[in-house]
């Protein structure tokens, strides 16, 4: 406790106006910047698994698989930053036993149940379920037995049951579509419906999330695709790079313009809380919202992309561009949630003061633990594709 | 008929499979459920009722003024017929439960310090006028208040000299205004009592224009300084301190 | 169900006939079952609690604060408050400041004398146990409710420490206990409300500037301040309904 109580000294000597007493901690830390992170990754990856499922874009389908194993991924790591954060982790399980059903929190528990049982993992078994089933067949003892239990001890992968299969993968990826918006979409309503503070409490809180999450989700595979491919030696599929970054391109100009919506009509409404919320925008998220999230995370990421289509670049000038993009608008993405979050925690609820954020390095909500959490995916999707391989075979062409 | 047995055969094994795993898992939430859910939750309303008997049991440490009264009658009675007879026992003695609990044998806070009866007598702008504060500078300074001041009792050896005593902000507001060098009763007839019983026997306050008129009209017997305002013309339908605080009356 | 006759006007005259018998007294015993249906409220068995402040009357002296913190054993760093006092500066042209140093618990320090000061008061904040609380909304478990008497309280062995509460609560009435981790907030002392005592703020008010009372019960100073002063609360547009009242506060208090 006394670690606490010097940094909220220290934080106490940044407050500017006047603050409520308890104010001067803030509650939510830089772990519930990473969980939106997370799950708005989740989401996108799986809306662009299934353009290549439901809407035939045939054009994406090599990254399909990566896609899935990347929802997956970074789905299980989605409720560690949650766990980590809660004053009584042991007493997590009361969210399933007693939810409180008016609280959008308490959906929490069942939604993520549902997204990752009946949504990612069944698109997922069904997807792999053939490769599972003949990989059972050729291996021997413990591989043999994992494969097996893998596919759930299946054996048939007669034609018919391999239709079924796709067509099951496609049901699913139809409900998993709203799935993934009440996922990702029930996180923004959290903060959208807190009528107390008025950074959050708008109805475009939950829409701005989801469409900013298929931006990380995109931007994220088009990296993974990139740095995969290369480290094994392959040819990068330039038509499914471009498709990639059209729906990128095509989210981010949304996202943009929902967000801009936001401002022009906060602005415009003038209401109580547009002062202090100016003076935010002006000191406190200076570098995070302008810097970060607007200029650095879209106008220059759009340009450079939009540029690129323009004037039919080669190839490796516009490979070029579309990771450097890519990587931008994942950090601009992570700016927003940050302004989001740390954001509506910095100016007070009697709009008359702001205070600070003094970010512990070590203990559990420190930064080291965050960036740990950010890392943990990757770590995870390395050693699913060692079980699940992310490619069909024989699909590419090494680089000759 | 109902075949069970070839209903069971056209379902492809994936889905048993499925079927199977999820019933598994919702077998395993409903017996948790069972299991682990409080008794005494949902009986009064989404909660656990037992909540409220443990926050009701939570130890007391104020004991109130009905049980210092069981032994300090007469500490009371004196109490009663003074300026402090709305002041708890506790609010400078501190928490008595302790104290009861061990017959009188713990020993409760005796504040002598001038710094504690500053807490609620010191002059501060902010306090409502008419609370008696005192400027904790020139007041007596280092002597401890209880000297004069009887805690129990507290009226001052001699009732309170100027106005300003006890409405200082008002008296510091009119001594850099115009009106510095009138003297409160000028305008506030204020009978003797006031000061021993002050909500009781309320000053005066003037009512019409006439009053105020009485040094500002063009005619008036009074200083050549004063300023004059023709009293027909000027703010004619108002009286003169709906727009003229009268302790600090410039316009400017 | 009636059949259809060839008769069409005589069969609706029938079901006009029956709905004109049956719905007043359908109607009635709507109207009925519905106030038999209130809750105990009605009976006057239960109370539903509140507390008056009077504004004009709070001298900024912090006792109810540092008595709030002795008695529910509240940590004593300037960080966590259960009730505070804030202290409102109005200007001439109109700028506001506030103040609550240490909430309050140490009293405070004179203003720098200007001559621009329009006003100054004292304003006493603390939960406003409301009636249709946020905070009571947003808990995903179920660990913070409104207790049968309109008190809002904390289940401390139940709460998982989300925080969620304490965003949701629109007069930063919470804080995270820094030991406990739980949230925490002030209970209208509740463990001595059910004891016939008053809470510990409003026992050593030294002005009685705070109200403490019943609003169902007839006989209650809460229902007197109510009727002899204008009343404010707390952010009123956001529908929470609070339960503690203000005389004579200024249009400035946020």
């Amino acid at each position: 406790m006394e670690k606490l109580i010097e940094q909220l000294y220290a934080a106490s000597q940044q407050i500017s106006g006047f603050i409520y007493p308890n104010e001067v901690e803030l509650q939510w830390s830089i772990l519930i910047v990473i969980y939106p992170y997370i799950t708005g990754l989740v989401a996108g990856a799986f809306i662009l698994a299934s353009l290549v499922k439901v809407f035939n874009v045939k054009a994406l389908s090599p990254t399909y698989r990566l896609a899935l194993l990347t929802a997956l991924a970074f789905l299980i790591v989605a409720p560690m930053p949650l766990q980590f954060h809660l004053g009584h982790m042991e007493r997590s399980y009361e969210i399933f036993l007693t939810p409180h059903l008016k609280s959008a929190m308490a959906v929490f528990g069942f939604v993520y149940m549902w997204y990752l049982m009946v949504v990612l993992l069944l698109e997922i078994w069904f997807d792999y379920r053939k490769d599972l089933v003949e990989m059972a067949n050729r291996e021997k003892g413990l591989k043999k037995l994992l494969y097996m239990a893998l596919s759930l001890f299946s054996r048939d992968i007669s034609p018919k049951a391999i239709a079924f299969d796709k067509k099951a993968a496609k049901i699913i990826t139809i409900i998993g579509i709203p799935s993934a918006f009440l996922l990702h979409g029930y996180v923004g309503f959290i903060f959208g419906s807190i009528k107390a503070n008025p950074w959050w409490s708008s109805v475009l809180i939950p829409v701005v999330f989801l469409f900013s999450a298929i931006v990380s989700g995109i931007a994220l595979v088009l990296i993974l695709y990139m740095v995969i491919t290369m480290f094994r030696g392959k040819k990068l599929d330039m038509l499914c790079l471009d498709r990639l970054a059209d729906f990128l391109l095509y989210a981010v100009i949304v996202d943009f313009s929902l967000e801009m919506l936001d401002f022009i009509h906060r602005l415009y409404q003038s209401e109580d809380s547009i002062h202090i919320i100016s003076e935010l925008i002006k000191t406190k998220l200076f570098i995070s919202l302008i810097i970060v999230q607007i200029l650095l995370g879209i106008i220059v990421p759009v340009g450079m992309i939009v540029l690129v289509k323009f004037f039919k670049y080669q190839d490796e000038l516009r490979r070029l561009v579309y990771f450097v993009a890519a990587l931008l608008i994942q950090m601009g993405i992570f700016g927003t949630r940050w302004n989001v979050v740390i954001g509506g925690q910095l100016f007070s609820k009697s709009f008359r003061g702001l205070t600070a954020y003094k970010m512990e390095l070590l203990g559990m909500e420190g930064l080291f633990v965050a960036l740990g959490f950010l890392v943990l995916p990757f770590i995870i999707l390395y050693l699913v594709t060692r079980v699940f391989s992310p490619w069909e075979e024989g699909q590419e062409q090494s680089i000759s | 008929m109902f075949n069970p047995l070839k209903i069971f055969k056209t379902i492809p094994e994936q889905i048993i499979r499925l079927l199977l795993i999820f019933a598994g898992v919702i077998a395993a939430l409903i017996i948790a459920r069972h299991l682990f859910i409080p008794a005494s939750f949902g009986k009064l309303g989404h909660y656990r009722a037992d909540a409220l008997d443990e926050i009701k049991s939570l130890p007391v440490q104020y004991a109130g003024r009905d049980q210092c009264a069981e032994c300090h009658e007469d500490k009371i009675a004196i109490l009663n017929s003074s300026y402090h007879k709305g002041l708890s026992c506790e609010a400078c003695h501190g928490p008595g439960v302790k104290h009861v609990a061990a017959g009188g044998d713990y020993e409760l806070l005796m504040p002598v310090k001038r710094e504690f009866c500053h807490k609620c007598h010191a002059f501060l702008e902010a306090r409502p006028t008419g609370f008696p504060q005192i400027d904790t500078i020139t007041h007596n300074p280092n002597k401890p208040c209880i000297k004069c001041h009887n805690p129990h009792n507290p009226t001052p050896p001699s009732p309170p000299s100027e106005c300003g005593v006890c409405h200082r902000s008002i008296e510091s507001m009119k001594s850099v205004s115009p009106h510095n060098s009138l003297q409160c009763t000028t305008c506030h007839a204020a009978p003797r009592e006031h000061k021993l019983n002050p909500r009781k026997y309320l000053p005066s306050k003037p009512s019409a224009r006439e009053f105020c008129g009485k040094c500002h009209t063009k005619n008036a017997v009074a200083s050549k300084e004063i300023p004059r305002i023709d009293m027909d013309k000027h703010g004619n339908t108002y009286v003169c301190w709906e727009c003229h605080y009268p302790h600090s009356p410039q316009a400017e | 169900m009636k059949e259809k006759t060839k008769n069409n006007k005589l069969n609706r005259r029938e079901v006009l006939k029956k709905l004109g018998k049956y719905l007043p007294s359908a109607g009635l015993l709507w109207i009925a079952s519905s106030k038999l249906a209130l809750p105990a409220e009605e009976n006057g068995k239960k109370h539903n609690y509140g507390m008056g402040v009077y504004i004009k009357r709070c001298i900024g002296c912090g006792r109810c604060a540092n008595a709030c913190k002795e008695e529910n054993n509240v940590p004593r760093d300037p960080f966590f408050y259960r009730t505070w006092i804030e202290r409102y500066a109005v200007n001439m042209d109109g700028e506001v400041s506030v103040q609550s140093p240490n909430g309050g618990i140490d009293g405070f320090s004179p203003m720098e004398a200007t001559r621009t000061l329009l006003k100054s008061f004292f304003v006493p904040k603390l939960c406003n146990h409301c009636d249709n609380p946020p905070c009571v909304q947003v808990c995903p478990v179920g660990a913070t409710f409104k207790s049968p008497e309109g008190v809002i309280l904390v289940d401390e062995k139940y709460c998982i420490g989300c925080r969620y509460c304490i965003q949701a609560c629109p007069y930063g009435a919470r804080y995270f206990h820094p030991e406990k981790k739980v949230a925490d907030k002030c209970t209208f002392c509740y463990h001595r409300i059910t004891k016939g005592l008053r809470p510990a703020c409003v026992e050593v008010c030294p002005t009685n500037a705070r109200v403490f009372g019943d609003l169902h019960t007839l006989s209650s100073p809460l229902l007197r301040f109510k009727r002899m002063n204008d009343i404010h609360v707390l952010k009123p547009d956001l529908n929470t309904e609070p339960k503690v009242y203000y005389a004579n506060m200024d249009g400035v208090v946020r």
